[in-house]
């Protein structure tokens, strides 16, 4: 019977949607646990207010949002030194975020649960996010202007949301002006200081050169202190005002409106406040620049910067990788070597991403780079221009990374052309080149948008060798901007796998960027999911127009 | 000749070959091969062939398979140069020219020699690109002269009617007969004087072959044709002269009513009436 029943080859069957489902369950929990531990992030949390009895008796009031609880058995806990009962079998044990970390050197603390006597969540309470120090939370109390109080007591909150978006609004001006503006004069500065550099080791620094320039150099430096009388008058206006919060301590802190992103009252929030809030926060993480050693704000510029060098991968790694097969496939005799090199392509797929991460730097990097400075760029020494890491060489060493799949795949889909499409052409008159340019090359397409494919998602993913050859965990200037040439491939960027190490790992504060590497992880997957989908769509559309193959 | 007789098989060779006949009077020679030996490596596949073939008439190699009749045929278009390890001595004159010539240039001597495959290898692109795909890679892309040319090749290849509404949609998606005849088109377009037909029927279903038989009579106006087939009965139906070839050799070539009715050689009587074995 059972004999039977392996002879039907059912087992096998069964086996392998086993496998299957398995894979599917293990895929589908991972991105399940990122997706809702990184979309639960922005949503407004409530924040409670614990009547809390110390272990020495006092009762005191703890303001905070509860993040995590642990459950420790008796046993454990005894001996980590906490007071047990005899009838107490676990100690339970919140992790609340309770902020105001400038006032009280920490903005997590954990609670045991049998000493929480009260627990309630007052309207009243605000969470005030800050530029620096991270959140705030308490009861505001009142609003200054110059240091005079202009509201106090209920009306305070309304207008001090009101003053803030006041504040917002000069801030955008300011940050306008400090980015844009002065970044241009700063830009053309540099640009006039190279230029008398290079001029002088030219040696055709004269007096009318220097004049020209000094004129220009007084132009932009007249244009800088404009700016900055604009930038201290902007300053002024928000410096001044400010909102006072009474801590969960009783101790009441003053905090300038200018140090402030965003004032809510979460508790008072109904659930289609919380939608916009949820919303505004989403696309303030996309859209923004990081703030605080990247643990709060958004993380534009890495996405910017992983979407911007897999392009460039792509834009270098295509035409070199199918150069590549067209010669192995259609040009080199098929002998050992061609073996040989074929060989070394395919092995080439499997070393590691950190070895072409040090390839990269010293050879890219140091040599290329090195001397590419000492001949192009004499001026600007000793600060290096391509000498250093930056998006060209993160691009180059990626491309080389990913070749072997290109190569491998638009080798197979030249294989899969059929002999007689060649002749035909051949027989019409057409050179070879002719025959690969306008039938074998659109032929092979959907096989080289295959081979693109896996090389975006590996690229989008790498993270070892861009460590070491052009990634950064804070770049002041995207590589893509308003000043000539506007594509700046010698700077350095942020990558969206490197912040998810660096901001879960190498942060000062774990716990508050806990939920950014979980957001951070799930816009990563968004992207090389993204990258792939529409490279997908690219090759079906060529699938289509070359169906010949399946025939 | 109707559809119904081709597909009964039942034909009176003889009325045919006399119809033939008729046409063969003026003897002006297109292709001269001369003394050609080809070997695939240390294999020699094709043994001292001298043959001769009239402009402006059709010419059918008949032969048992392997007996090297695609390779000569290859030969007269060079597409044995695809062909790692091949080496070939001997000449074949075109007009008078050795087409092996180092000075001859390969890509215009195929534009000179058109070719069509066994099975049909339209390229995946419309219509009315592969028709113009010869014109395009002589540069020519003028709209107006690349219409009126795909028009009269279509009409060469008795297709336009059928396919001058469609000329826009993918040539893969014709039938197999409206394929090979697509393929003549594509290289009657670029005006060849010599069309090699590599057993050009041996895909298709009789109808449609009788469709590129008719083709092939009405085409042998304008150009030289070298047709290679399996079928005998297709080679009395459309050739003027037939060479019989075995084993890499040229055994008898002769009018095809000649060669037909009155063989000079054993092996291609056997051949012809099947005795062969």
């Amino acid at each position: 019977m059972i004999k039977e029943w392996f002879k039907t080859g059912l087992p096998w069957v069964w086996l392998n949607a086993a496998a299957v489902s398995v894979c599917l369950i293990m895929i589908v929990s991972v991105l399940g646990l990122i997706a809702v531990r990184g979309a639960s992030h922005f949503w407004p949390a409530e924040v409670i207010q614990f009547k809390y009895q110390d272990d020495d008796g006092q009762l005191k009031t703890i303001i905070g949002e509860h993040v995590d609880s642990s459950v420790t058995p008796a046993a454990m806990a005894k001996s980590a030194g906490y007071k047990m009962a005899d009838d107490e079998d676990a100690l339970v044990q919140y992790l609340i975020k309770t902020g105001n970390r400038d006032v009280t050197g920490a903005d997590f603390r954990w609670i045991q649960v049998r000493n929480i006597k009260q627990q309630e969540a007052p309207a009243g309470l605000v969470v005030i996010e800050r530029r620096e120090w991270g959140n705030f939370y308490g009861q505001l109390t009142a609003v200054k202007e110059n240091g005079n109080v202009i509201a106090s007591g209920e009306e305070a909150v309304p207008i001090a949301m009101q003053k803030l978006d006041a504040a917002l609004a000069v801030f955008k001006e300011i940050n306008h002006i400090e980015k844009k503006e002065i970044g241009a004069v700063n830009y053309e500065l540099e640009r006039l200081r190279l230029k008398q550099k290079s001029l002088q080791l030219k040696n055709r620094w004269n007096a009318e050169t220097e004049k020209t320039l000094a004129v220009e150099t007084a132009a932009y430096n007249e244009q800088y202190k404009s700016y900055q009388s604009q930038l201290q008058a902007l300053y002024q206006k928000i410096r001044l005002d400010s909102v006072v919060v009474k801590t969960d301590g009783g101790n009441e802190a003053d905090i300038s409106l200018s140090k402030i992103v965003k004032i809510y009252q979460p508790n008072g929030m109904g659930l289609f406040d919380k939608l916009v809030h949820y919303v505004n926060k989403f696309i303030e993480f996309l859209s923004d620049d990081p703030r605080e050693a990247n643990t709060e704000g958004g993380i534009f510029p890495a996405i910017f910067g992983t979407i911007m060098m897999v392009m460039m991968m792509s834009v270098i790694v295509t035409p070199f990788g199918v150069v590549a097969a067209v010669y192995l496939r259609e040009y080199a005799k098929q002998g050992f070597i061609t073996r040989l090199i074929r060989i070394a392509v395919n092995n080439l797929a499997g070393v590691p991403s950190i070895v072409y991460g040090v390839f990269g730097l010293g050879f890219f990097v140091y040599i290329l780079g090195g001397n590419i400075d000492q001949l192009f760029f004499p001026e600007s020494a000793p600060a290096p221009v391509f000498g250093t890491p930056g998006l060209l060489w993160a691009s180059i060493t990626l491309a080389l990374l990913t070749l072997p799949v290109v190569i491998v795949s638009t080798e197979e889909g030249l294989a899969r052309i059929p002999k007689s499409i060649r002749e035909g052409s051949l027989a019409l008159g057409a050179t070879k080149m002719e025959t690969l340019w306008l039938t074998v090359l659109p032929m092979a397409s959907p096989a080289m948008m295959t081979g693109l494919i896996l090389a975006v998602a590996r690229a989008a993913g790498e993270v070892a060798p861009l460590m070491l050859v052009g990634v950064v965990k804070m770049a002041p200037t995207l590589p893509l901007d308003g000043n000539f040439p506007f594509l700046h491939l010698d700077r350095k960027f942020m990558h969206l796998g490197f912040h998810i190490y660096d901001v879960g790992f190498q942060s000062p504060n774990v716990e508050a960027a806990r939920p950014l590497v979980y957001a951070t992880s799930l816009l990563l997957v968004v992207v090389i999911l993204g990258l792939n989908l529409s490279a997908i769509l690219i090759r079906n559309h060529l699938r289509e127009k070359y169906r010949a193959l399946e025939g | 000749m109707t559809a119904q007789e081709v597909r009964t098989h039942a034909i009176d060779i003889n009325s045919v070959l006399n119809n033939r006949a008729k046409h063969s009077e003026t003897n002006e020679i297109s292709i001269k091969v001369e003394n050609l030996n080809l070997f695939y490596g240390d294999k020699q596949a094709l043994h001292a062939i001298n043959m001769e073939m009239s402009k402006k008439k059709v010419t059918a190699y008949i032969g048992p398979s392997g007996c090297g009749k695609s390779t000569l045929l290859r030969c007269i278009n060079r597409m044995n140069d695809l062909v790692d390890n091949v080496t070939i001595d001997g000449k074949i004159l075109l007009d008078n020219e050795n087409i092996f010539d180092k000075s001859v240039n390969v890509a215009a001597l195929r534009r000179r020699v058109g070719m069509v495959f066994q099975k049909p290898n339209p390229f995946p692109k419309s219509i009315f690109e592969n028709v113009a795909y010869g014109l395009r890679i002589q540069g020519i892309n003028d709209k107006r002269i690349l219409e009126e040319t795909v028009e009269n090749a279509l009409r060469g290849a008795a297709l336009w009617d059928e396919m001058k509404d469609r000329l826009d949609d993918n040539a893969l998606g014709m039938s197999g007969g409206q394929q090979q005849r697509l393929v003549i088109a594509r290289a009657i377009a670029i005006e060849p004087e010599v069309l090699l037909l590599d057993e050009p029927a041996s895909a298709l279903d009789p109808i449609s072959t009788l469709k590129i038989e008719e083709l092939i009579n009405e085409l042998k106006e304008k150009y030289t044709i070298v047709i290679v087939t399996h079928n005998m009965q297709q080679a009395a139906r459309v050739s003027d002269y037939t060479a019989f070839m075995y084993m890499g050799e040229l055994v008898e070539m002769g009018t095809t009513s000649e060669l037909f009715t009155n063989p000079k050689k054993k092996q291609t009587e056997d051949y012809i009436t099947g005795r062969y074995g």
